[in-house]
C-alpha cells in the first residue's frame, strides 16, 4: 500500500540486528510477530539472555566482601556494569551511578532523600504536563508531606512544552524541576539542556527522567549539566528490575541514605551506625545482581551498534510511519512535536483503542492501548486513551506497512 | 477475523447502543469506572418496588463495554432484584469459566467469546459491576464503582 520510499539507512543492517533477538522469530495467532511496544519494554538480545544465564550457571554468588572465587567474579561483573553506565551517561566518576530497580525507583529515591531534606513549606517543585505517573506521584506525595506546591509546565497541542510559560513558573521558591527527556505517551523530545540551564539560573536543581530517552539517543549528563538522571534497564534491552540513577557527587554526598540495611553501612553498633561511601550508601541489601550483569551486556550491545546510528535509523522509521498513518482517514496522531522519538500514538474516529489493540493483536501486531500511565496527558488531549505503536531499531518499514494495513482491517470490522 | 469476539450483535449494539440516555426520574444512579482503560459509564435504574421498571446508561467505552451495557439494560427491564443479581452471576460465569452458557442468558451469550480474551473481561463486566452497586444502593452512591 506504500508508495513511500522505505527507510533503508546505509550502514544499518536491520535484518542482522533482528537475528540477535530470538523473541522476534515467532508467530502470534498464526502471524509473524510485529512487536511495536518497545516503549513499554524492549526485547532482549541473546547476549543479554546469555549473560544472565552465565551468571546463574557459572558465577552465581553474592557480591561484595566475599573472599571466594565466585563472589569475586560476580562482584567484578556487577561493578563492571557501573563503569559501563558511567560511560553510557558520561558521568564523572563511577560513584555517581546508583543501582535502582528502574526509573521509578530512581525518582522515588531522590524525592524521599534529597526531597525530604531540602523541600519545605511553601517551596515549589516544577514538573511538566507530559509526565509519566512515576514523575508526578512521588512529587505529589512529597509536596503533600511538606506543604509544598507542585507546578506544571503547560504544553501546546503538538505536545511541546511551552518554555516561556516554564520560565514564568520559576521563582526563588523553586527547589527542583523534574521532567521527562522523552515523553512515553507522545514521543516529544524535550529540550533538556535548555530546561536545566533555566532551572539553574533560578537556583533550582533539575532531575531528568530518561526512561524513554536512553534507548534512542546519546546521553551526556555533563553536557546537559543534569543534577539527577535516571533510566530503566528493561527499556534499553536489558532485564526488568534494574536501572540507574545518576546524581552529582556533591548532591549525593549531602543526601541522607534511602533504605537501611546491609552494604550501605560502614560500622553498625546498637548505639550508632555510620554509612558507607558512595555509591553504596544508597544500595541496601543484596541487589539484583543478575539484572545488573544483564544490563551491562545490554549497554555493550547498544554501544556496539552505536546510538547515533540507532537514532538516525529510528528517525527515518518514525517519519515513514508518521506519513503512512497520517494518510488513513479518521486517524488522528496524538503528539506531533517537531522533535520526536519512536512513538506513534493515535486515536481513530468511532473506534476505541482497546478494540484496535485486540484486533491488531489477532494479526500478530503488539501495540499498547490505554492511558500509558499518563492520565493528565490524555485529559489534556480530551481522549480517554490512545493506541500507541512504539519503535525500536529492530523494527522495519515492512512492519509499519503491516501496521497501516492492520488499521485498515480494523476499520473494515467497524465500518 | 475475530468473529468469535466481535459478533454481529456486539458490533450492532456498539454502533447503536440501546437505552443510551440519561433518565430524569431514575431511582438509582451509579457511576462505573475502569481505571485500566479510562472507560466511564453512568447507569440509571428506575425501580418499582422490587422490580426494574426501566434501565439506561450514558458513557464512553470500547465496543465490548458499550454493547454489554446496551444488552444488559435491555435484559434488566421487568426483572426483580433477585433475578437481576442471579443473571449477573450467570453472565460472569459465562465470561470466566468453561461451563456451557445458561439457557436464560438469551442474547447475552454473544459475549461467550470474551472468555478467550482475559484482558477484555473487565470491559464486558463494567456495566454489570455498576448494576450490582445500583441494585444494592437504593438511591445510588457518591463514589464510582471500579472494576479493580
Amino acid at each position: 500500500m506504500s508508495t513511500l520510499t522505505s527507510p533503508i539507512q546505509a550502514g544499518f543492517d536491520v535484518e542482522k540486528v533482528r537475528a540477535d533477538f530470538p523473541v522476534l522469530k515467532q508467530k502470534v495467532h498464526g502471524k509473524p510477530l510485529i512487536y511495536l511496544d518497545s516503549a513499554a519494554t524492549a526485547q532482549k538480545p541473546s547476549v543479554v539472555v546469555d549473560a544472565i544465564r552465565r551468571f546463574h550457571e557459572v558465577d552465581c554468588a553474592n557480591i561484595h566482601r566475599g573472599v571466594h572465587e565466585l563472589s569475586q567474579r560476580s562482584t567484578a561483573a556487577y561493578e563492571e556494569t557501573r563503569l559501563k553506565a558511567k560511560r553510557f551517561l558520561n558521568a564523572r566518576t563511577k560513584n555517581e551511578l546508583i543501582f535502582v530497580r528502574g526509573a521509578t525507583e530512581g525518582i522515588n529515591l531522590v524525592a524521599s532523600t534529597w526531597g525530604r531534606r531540602n523541600v519545605g513549606e511553601g517551596d515549589e517543585i516544577v514538573i511538566s504536563a507530559l509526565e509519566h505517573h512515576s514523575n508526578i506521584v512521588p512529587w505529589q506525595m512529597l509536596c503533600e508531606e511538606k506543604s509544598a506546591r507542585l507546578r506544571i509546565i503547560p504544553m501546546n497541542d503538538r505536545g511541546e512544552l511551552l518554555l516561556e510559560e516554564y520560565e514564568k513558573l520559576l521563582s526563588p521558591r523553586t527547589r527542583l524541576v523534574a521532567f521527562a527527556h522523552v515523553s512515553n505517551a507522545l514521543g516529544t523530545i524535550n529540550p533538556a539542556a535548555r530546561i536545566i540551564e533555566t532551572a539553574h539560573r533560578a537556583g533550582a536543581l533539575a532531575l531528568v527522567d530518561g526512561a524513554q530517552a536512553a534507548p534512542h539517543m546519546k546521553i551526556d549528563v555533563q553536557a546537559l549539566d543534569a543534577d539527577f538522571y535516571t533510566f530503566s534497564g528493561h527499556k534499553v534491552f536489558g532485564p526488568t528490575g534494574i536501572g540507574i540513577l545518576y546524581g552529582k557527587t556533591r548532591l549525593l554526598n549531602a543526601m541522607p541514605p534511602y533504605q537501611g540495611g546491609g552494604d550501605m553501612i560502614r560500622v553498625v553498633t546498637f548505639e550508632k551506625t555510620t554509612y558507607n561511601d558512595l555509591p553504596y550508601k544508597f544500595e541496601a541489601g543484596t541487589p539484583n545482581i543478575a539484572g545488573g550483569i544483564g544490563l551491562g551486556a545490554a549497554l555493550d550491545y547498544v554501544n556496539a551498534i552505536g546510538l547515533e546510528k540507532i537514532a538516525a535509523y529510528e528517525h527515518q522509521l518514525l517519519q515513514y510511519g508518521t506519513e503512512l498513518l497520517s494518510r488513513i482517514p479518521g486517524l488522528r496522531l496524538i503528539g506531533t512535536a517537531r522533535e520526536k522519538a519512536a512513538v506513534l500514538s493515535f486515536v481513530m474516529e468511532g473506534i476505541h483503542p482497546h478494540d484496535i489493540g485486540t484486533l491488531l493483536d489477532r494479526q500478530g501486531i503488539a501495540v499498547r492501548t490505554g492511558h500509558h500511565c499518563a492520565q493528565p496527558v490524555m485529559d489534556w488531549f480530551h481522549v480517554p486513551a490512545t493506541t500507541r505503536a512504539s519503535l525500536a531499531f529492530y523494527n522495519t518499514a515492512a512492519e509499519i506497512d503491516a501496521l497501516a494495513a492492520g488499521i485498515q482491517k480494523v476499520k473494515e470490522v467497524f465500518s | 477475523m475475530v468473529d468469535d469476539l466481535y459478533q454481529e450483535i456486539i458490533l450492532d449494539h456498539s454502533r447503536r447502543p440501546r437505552n443510551c440516555h440519561p433518565m430524569e426520574d431514575a431511582t438509582s444512579k451509579v457511576e462505573g469506572y475502569n481505571p485500566l482503560c479510562g472507560d466511564k459509564l453512568k447507569l440509571f435504574l428506575k425501580m418499582r418496588g422490587d422490580v426494574v421498571e426501566d434501565a439506561s446508561f450514558v458513557g464512553s467505552g470500547c465496543a465490548i463495554s458499550t454493547a454489554s451495557a446496551s444488552l444488559m439494560t435491555e435484559a434488566m427491564k421487568g426483572k426483580s432484584r433477585a433475578e437481576a443479581l442471579a443473571l449477573m452471576e450467570r453472565f460472569h460465569e459465562l465470561l470466566t469459566t468453561d461451563t456451557p452458557a445458561a439457557n436464560d442468558l438469551g442474547k447475552l451469550v454473544v459475549f461467550c467469546g470474551v472468555r478467550d480474551y482475559p484482558a477484555r473481561v473487565k470491559c464486558a463486566t463494567l456495566a454489570w459491576h455498576t448494576l450490582k452497586s445500583a441494585l444494592n444502593h437504593e438511591h445510588g452512591t457518591e463514589d464510582p464503582v471500579t472494576t479493580e
